[in-house]
């Protein structure tokens, strides 16, 4: 099994209009995969329908064999929402324990994604009072317990200084060198070429899927940002003609 | 089931409190001060001693009400539980770890308001404290479990506020706490005998006249209890772990 995802004619419905349309991609193991798109484009309802808590009009989903939203993954995927899902009146310790605890991951877990996201110093502290970019981190944090085969992120450096995002980056590669499969969503093009592979998305539909060199060639860009562009004008050209 | 998962789920709302001293302060002593409160009111023991039994029930059940259906809704509304239902936890795993852990605020909610009423304000009972303790402990849970089921309906806090008139208010007033059950109106009557917290509040009355445990005692028990199994299975059948 090379492909941690597998993604087939996906259609979502959400507020009575079909936000994903007739979607297909795979996800190598092993690698980092970029989920890039303008805001409302699907990202996260794609994500969502990738750890099985969206309900979806048609398609398959395969996620590590299996069919998305299975039991047998609930412990085999680390996912972190968009919106910081934690608790905000508990600890960074205390709400990580939690997690651990639903998990059965083990109690060390938590210091180390702990230190993993750099939080170390607000261990103790009530993530209410945590800043932005540290109550993204805590939330980050959760995804990373256990021992997860393959982690959906959902824009997790949003709000990070480039110092903090290029450490979160270090750590994702660090993690699919070990094997470790990361969906990561973003819509910040320079984040973009530090995936293994991208995938472009807009309006529910995949608009490319190749890696970031290969994105470059086919559309005779310099950045991915006029890639993106220009793979717009395409499909908008192709839909008038 | 998992019961490892269930304790770490009724630590985690225990500990949820303990960073929010003011609200747990709030629970356990505001019942006792309404009491102290009645007391003043009514100005004398005899017309205390009836009323203040059912407060004792109703009290559980409206302040948990209250507190669960907040408590669910913050959690939906902040995505833990999106979160939590991509984890391997057990829709009961989670209702049973809230019901032990707001199960545990409402012994003490009780006990305190019943060592009040007791002790200082001439409340006497005839059956025993240990059953008035634990009708008013079904009371809360029949309490969280509606408040669970009811959050689902909610889509903001202030829904969730509102549902706390809608939900518990007829059943206050048809308790038989203002007026006896028996002479209401018909319709009245048969609404009063469909809803639980009617049953909560004929054991407690019974409780305080009579110290004998009885084939009608126990029926209300169970009937209070079967109630607050129903809204936690149903408060269950509202969480989904797909939503659209
Ligand atoms: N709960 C919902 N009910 C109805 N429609 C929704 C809901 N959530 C999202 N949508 C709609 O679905 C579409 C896709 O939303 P989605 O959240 O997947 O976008 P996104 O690409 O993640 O955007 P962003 O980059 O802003 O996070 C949007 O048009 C949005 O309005
Ligand atoms: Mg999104």
């Amino acid at each position: 099994m090379t492909h941690a995802v597998v993604v087939e004619e996906l259609l979502v419905n959400r507020g009575g209009r079909a936000v994903v349309r007739d979607l297909g991609f795979t996800v190598p193991r092993g690698t980092v995969t970029g989920l890039i798109g303008p805001s409302g484009c699907g990202k996260t309802t794609l994500m969502r329908s990738v750890v099985g808590v969206q309900v979806v009009a048609g398609g398959v989903v395969t996620v590590l064999g299996l069919p998305a939203g299975s039991a047998a993954l609930r412990n085999r995927i680390g996912y972190s929402t968009q919106s910081p899902s934690v608790y905000a009146d508990l600890t960074v310790t205390e709400s990580l324990r939690y997690f651990a605890a639903v998990l059965r991951a083990p109690k060390s877990d938590v210091s180390r994604v702990i230190d993993e996201v750099g939080l170390g110093r607000h261990a103790g502290k009530v993530i209410g009072r945590l800043s932005g970019g540290e109550l993204s981190r805590a939330s980050l944090a959760v995804a990373l317990l256990g021992s997860p085969e393959l982690l959906v992120l959902d824009e997790p450096t949003v709000g990070l200084d480039p110092v903090l995002r290029e450490e979160l980056w270090t750590l994702f590669h660090g993690l699919a060198e070990r094997g470790v499969t990361l969906l990561v969503s973003s819509h910040v093009m320079d984040e973009a070429a530090r995936c293994h592979r991208l995938l472009l998305m807009r309006e529910g539909q995949l608009l490319a899927d190749g890696t970031p060199d290969e994105l470059r060639r086919r559309t005779e860009s310099t950045d991915l940002e006029q890639a993106f562009l220009r793979l717009v004008r395409e499909r908008e050209e192709a839909v008038r003609s | 089931m998992n019961p490892a998962i269930v304790l770490a789920t009724a630590r985690r709302i225990l500990a949820q409190l303990r960073h929010d001293p003011r609200t747990v302060v709030l629970m356990v002593i505001l019942p006792s001060l309404l009491l102290v409160l009645l007391r003043f009111v009514f100005n004398s023991e005899r017309a205390f001693s009836e009323a203040a039994p059912a407060l004792l029930g109703v009290f559980p059940f409206a302040i948990m009400f209250i507190v669960t259906s907040v408590t669910t809704l913050r959690e939906r509304l902040t995505a833990t539980l999106e979160r939590l239902m991509t984890m391997p936890i057990g829709k009961l795993d989670l209702l049973i770890g809230y019901a032990i852990a707001f199960g545990l605020v409402a012994v003490a909610q009780v006990a305190v308001a019943a060592a009040f009423a007791l002790g200082w304000l001439g409340l006497t009972i005839s059956g025993s404290v240990w059953v008035l303790l634990l009708i008013a402990l079904l009371d809360a849970l029949l309490g969280m479990a509606l408040g669970l089921f009811a959050s689902a309906f909610a889509r903001t806090e202030f829904q969730a506020v509102q549902f706390m008139p809608a939900f518990v208010m007829p059943q206050v007033l048809l308790c038989g706490l203002f007026m006896p059950r028996g002479q209401m109106a018909d319709v009245l009557h048969w609404l009063s005998n469909v809803l639980p917290l009617s049953y909560a509040v004929d054991a407690l009355t019974q409780v305080t006249r009579s110290n004998v445990v009885d084939g009608t005692l126990v029926r209300n028990l169970v009937i209070v209890a079967a109630c607050a199994l129903v809204a936690l299975l149903l408060g269950a059948a509202t969480l989904r772990r797909r939503t659209p």
